[in-house]
């Protein structure tokens, strides 16, 4: 995703002249008319289906919505009790605990792995070219794909473990993904091999755009490397930091085919996520209405995330 | 009538014009997630069957978590009301949604084929749902079964133990002498169907009745109870250190190959053993979890037929029909290492293990100890089953002891009905 | 725009060169592993895989797993390999990118260069849309489509894939439209030039950077989706991903790691290719789309 631009013209923008021949009243409406299919397939696949979404969740719905333990398309409403089951469940607890590792610790690596990079890349690196797709290319495959690599390089039997035996550290040990203590760091590590590079990028991207001529005058000041970082460039990029956060961030709450591919959700429920929880009830466990309870706490977290950021856009008309 | 009626019956009306007609001509739509080697190839028997009737096969494969991603697909499917003519489904689903009036009524077909007659009553619990056949039964798989390297046996000298004692006794036999005992898969529903075998060994048929099969919180929250995990809790000990996340034919593979002794599994692991050459009775030895030498605990995988819009078509008949001929089931279940869903099939093309089982499952629906399997879908419906591979699971992997566990157990139970 | 100065004002060492290359190659090692566990483990047979090291190099080479994998391997009851799957996705994915990329490019015109009244509102909305988790359209959208008449085909999955991608077109074609001197556009205006004439003449010219990031980015989402593809796609309209599934995640019998291997580097090489080819443009991309200091 571009950096977004922290900055927008909206009050430089094109005023319609104020004559209303009917060229022109077609010229200021054509721009709604070109907006206007987005706003109506945004309104009702995602809008429209997030409300459909919470009513399911003050209803009784089991194996599709609207039909309960019954059947035959009856049900009821019942208010908050799929709420209230939801977190009775200690399932659904794992899952949030589980996330708020998961989530904290994958942004702050990504972002750590990706500032690093994007800073050494920016030191005229010989080979850059090559580097950077290197970097770059774990974002381009899903883990339906790279799942089965990566649950054998995790494996003790036969990965890292294994080779290392093999070549001769016999003491090496790494059975993270079999230990439930452990586990969600090997999601950790593999989240992070997947979209660290894209950070990067996005640095990169930021670092590049930074005015070299105050580089230089700071430098004249005799500041250090270090200095020059710390109290120049790396404040500039904050709409990076920004942007990648919110990336990140619902990369995280989504995280789905990560948990299915690498641990099923397990040691025991060790790996569990909110995602893999409400895909379990919605749609394995015929428990439709606690499933959309959950989707709804899910909305409304990415909501109490994305929401400032939008504001934040928003705000910048003064 | 007030609002909230109406938005009531605006959605009902939504939900009731779901599963409605769909047009298809000269074929069948089958929706399974049989898509390896040996199943496919049996199924492709099924399929050639009705391409000599001049009927199409449109294959819908959807692999992955015992039908998971199956299921989330036909639940597109049904809602946008496209349904497929046939759908591979277990025990409860099939319920679920014949309550939920998407299935088609192959009475008829039952009748004109003498169903009734042919399919043990037990089984019929799932295939008829309100004396109405709603799915064709292919095979009945059994999951009380143990099987075990026969060379491992000899070389500790172990006889195949009949109680739990001496289960216990040949696994320190083992155990002491560097082999590992148990290969066990570590995923929820392994583990489960393994503790689906050590609760009917511990409290006995009744008790494995009103625990899974009524769901009574009393028998769930038992000291019987607890006594089945602290016998799940010797049988972890028992395993290797890696087991967390196998899948359950590369434990059967280390059975084969001399990694581990035995394994408890359903008869589908049989046909692990079969590809790979090895010959039950001389490499490999396949007895029922000790304690449950007269019980049968069963899975029946089925074909639920959907309803096309309101009349079975010929197409859809033919289905059915050739699923139930005597001959699909042989053929099929030859394959699949589980026993045919008609009693009346000869035992003939089966082998050791294979007629072991046809006999055991005659016996036991005639003694009355035939009972569906909780781990497998067929003691109580989904919410339940996977409420009650949270508990096992955790207690498998050690997250409480055998006292919180049924304390939780109770609790999940009643929080999925 | 000065896109890409090189000339980066810090100054280092040859020590810190050192350390920074050994940095940067170790980082490279470690990216590189799964695609190198995958790519190796595919041209062995499967007597070496079982017996082996997951990294060695295999003893005696052989692309018949690809061969299997590609026309052979068992995906349902047919075995048809991953072919004919591979041209399904190809149908998808192209007008999928091609329909949310141009949709996002006039979203994002309107939005910077002819605002209105809460514009800012319907760009939030939008942005809001990308973060929904697909797991609960997933019934509803089945009710549409099926009302629609488009359940199970190709045109109902690209409806699906643009609808859910446009957000993040838009957001794309927005920022980088916002940094575009609006004096053009207005000048152009006063020349004459219409609506659709601006668009074309002058925003399209320019936005190439921000094209290429918009189709890596929607290509490699569509491309990549399971979810929608099983859903909504029948049978033999499947795309490639859920044919991979099938292949991978057959349950019994012997798993042939070879096989799946390759299977998973074919699904993944169109992606790999866009991202190969068009990378360069990418980082020059997200630049051109980002704040100007």
């Amino acid at each position: 995703m571009a950096q977004s631009s922290v900055e927008t013209d909206i009050h430089t923008s094109v005023q319609a002249p104020a004559e209303p021949d009917f060229k022109t009243r077609l010229q200021s409406w054509l721009p709604k008319l070109v907006l206007s299919p987005t706003v109506a397939m945004v309104l009702l696949f995602v809008y429209g289906f997030i409300l459909f979404t919470i009513y399911v969740s003050f209803t009784d719905s089991r194996i599709l919505p609207f039909v309960n333990a019954q059947g035959a398309t009856s049900y009821d409403l019942i208010g908050l009790s799929n709420y209230e089951k939801l977190f009775r469940l200690s399932h659904w607890e794992i899952a949030i605990t589980n996330l708020a590792i998961f989530a904290s610790l994958y942004i702050i690596i990504c972002c750590a792995i990706g500032l690093m990079l994007a800073i050494f890349l920016d030191q005229k690196i010989r080979g850059e070219g090559v580097l950077r797709p290197i970097y770059l290319y774990p974002m381009a495959l899903s883990f339906i794909v790279t799942g089965t690599a990566w649950k054998w390089f995790l494996d003790p039997g036969i990965g890292l473990e294994n080779t290392m035996h093999i070549w001769g550290w016999t003491s090496f040990k790494f059975d993270w993904i079999k230990n439930g203590d452990y586990a969600i760091y090997t999601l950790v590590m593999a989240a992070v091999w997947q979209s660290s590079g894209f950070v990067m990028a996005m640095f990169l991207a930021g670092l590049r755009g930074i005015d070299n001529e105050i580089l230089k005058a700071a430098q004249m000041d005799g500041a250090s490397n270090w200095q020059l970082y710390r109290r120049i460039i790396i404040p500039q990029l904050r709409p990076a930091f920004l942007s990648a956060f919110v990336i990140l961030a619902h990369l995280a709450i989504k995280s789905y085919d990560l948990v299915v591919a690498l641990t099923g959700g397990g040691p025991g429920r060790a790996t569990e996520l909110p995602a893999t929880f409400m895909y379990s009830y919605t749609f394995t466990r015929n428990q439709m209405g606690i499933g959309a309870a959950s989707a709804v706490i899910m909305l409304m977290t990415v909501a109490a995330i994305i929401v400032p950021y939008l504001y934040a856009e928003l705000r910048e008309k003064k | 009538m007030n609002i909230q009626t109406k938005l009531k019956l605006t959605v009902a009306a939504f939900a009731l014009s779901v599963g409605a007609a769909q047009a298809n001509d000269d074929q069948v739509e089958v929706l399974h997630w049989w898509t390896s080697g040996g199943e496919a190839a049996a199924l492709n028997v099924l399929k050639e069957d009705l391409e000599s009737q001049g009927i199409g096969w449109q294959d819908m494969p959807v692999a992955g978590g015992g039908g998971t991603e199956a299921m989330t697909v036909l639940r597109a499917r049904v809602t946008s009301g496209t349904a497929p003519t046939a759908v591979q489904m277990l025990g409860f689903d099939i319920i679920d949604w014949a309550n939920q009036g998407s299935l088609a009524n192959l009475n008829d077909i039952a009748a004109d084929q003498g169903w009734d007659e042919v399919v043990p009553e037990a089984l019929q619990r799932f295939a008829k749902v309100d004396g109405q056949w709603v799915s064709a039964p292919v095979n009945v798989h059994s999951v009380n079964w143990v099987w075990a390297n026969k060379a491992i046996f000899d070389e500790n000298g172990i006889e195949i133990p009949t109680t739990w004692d001496e289960l216990v006794a040949a696994m320190e036999t083992l155990k002491a002498a560097g082999v590992t005992p148990l290969a066990q898969g570590g995923q929820p529903w392994q583990e489960a169907t393994m503790f689906d075998s050590i609760v009917m060994a511990t409290g006995g048929p009744e008790f494995y009745k009103a625990a899974f099969i009524d769901l009574d919180e009393e028998a769930l929250g038992s000291d019987t109870m607890k006594e089945a995990f602290d016998r799940l809790g010797v049988m972890r000990e028992n395993v290797d250190p890696n087991f967390s996340g196998r899948e359950w034919n590369l434990a059967t593979s280390m059975v084969i190959n001399g990694d581990a002794a035995f394994q408890v599994m359903g008869d589908w692991a049989k046909g692990e053993f079969v590809n790979a050459g090895k010959v039950p009775g001389e490499d490999f030895l396949c007895f029922r979890f000790p304690g449950t030498t007269e019980q049968v605990m069963f899975n029946a995988d089925q074909f639920a037929m959907f309803d096309q819009g309101g009349e079975v078509s010929p197409q859809q008949a033919a289905l059915a029909t050739a699923i139930l001929s005597p001959n699909f089931q042989s053929a099929f279940n030859v394959v699949k290492g589980s026993v045919p869903a008609r009693t009346d099939v000869s035992d003939e093309a089966f082998d050791a293990c294979g007629k072991q089982g046809m006999a055991d499952l005659a016996a036991a629906a005639g003694s009355g100890n035939l009972f569906g399997s909780m781990a497998q879908g067929h003691g109580a419906p989904a919410a339940v089953k996977n409420a009650y591979y949270d508990v096992v699971t955790a207690f498998f992997n050690g997250e409480y002891d055998s006292e919180t566990a049924v304390v939780e157990l109770v609790d999940a139970v009643s929080i999925a009905q | 725009m000065a896109v890409a100065t090189q000339d980066s004002a810090v100054r280092t060492g040859r020590a810190t060169r050192f350390v920074l290359y050994t940095v940067l190659l170790v980082f490279a090692l470690f990216y590189l592993l799964p695609l190198f566990i995958m790519l190796v483990n595919s041209v062995k047979p499967l007597g070496e895989i079982t017996g082996g090291s997951m990294i060695a190099l295999p003893q005696t080479w052989t692309f018949e797993p690809w061969a299997k994998a590609w026309s052979e391997a068992q995906v349902g009851v047919e075995a048809t390999g991953l072919r004919p799957y591979f041209w399904n996705s190809i149908r998808m994915v192209v007008p999928a990118v091609l329909i949310s990329t141009i949709l996002g490019a006039l979203n994002g015109y309107v939005l910077t260069k002819w605002t209105f009244r809460g514009a800012t509102v319907l760009f939030g909305l939008m942005l809001f849309s990308c973060f929904i988790p697909f797991q609960i359209v997933l019934i509803p959208m089945a009710r549409v489509l099926g009302e629609i008449g488009l359940a199970g085909t190709t045109t109902g999955l690209v409806l699906v894939h643009v609808v859910y991608g446009i957000g993040f077109s838009t957001l794309y074609f927005r920022n980088y439209y916002a940094a575009f001197p609006t004096e053009l556009v207005r000048a152009a205006q006063i020349d004459g030039a219409g609506f659709f004439q601006i668009f074309w003449r002058i925003m399209l010219p320019s936005s190439g950077p921000i094209i290429v990031v918009c189709v890596i980015w929607q290509f490699t989402n569509i491309w990549n989706d399971f979810l929608f593809g099983a859903s909504f796609a029948s049978g033999s309209a499947a795309p490639m991903t859920v044919a991979l599934n099938n292949l991978v995640q057959s349950s019994t019998g012997v798993k042939e790691y070879n096989v799946h291997f390759a299977g998973a580097i074919m699904a993944a090489l169109p992606t790999l290719l866009v991202y190969i080819v068009a990378g360069r443009y990418f980082v020059r991309g997200l630049m051109a789309g980002s704040v100007k200091g």
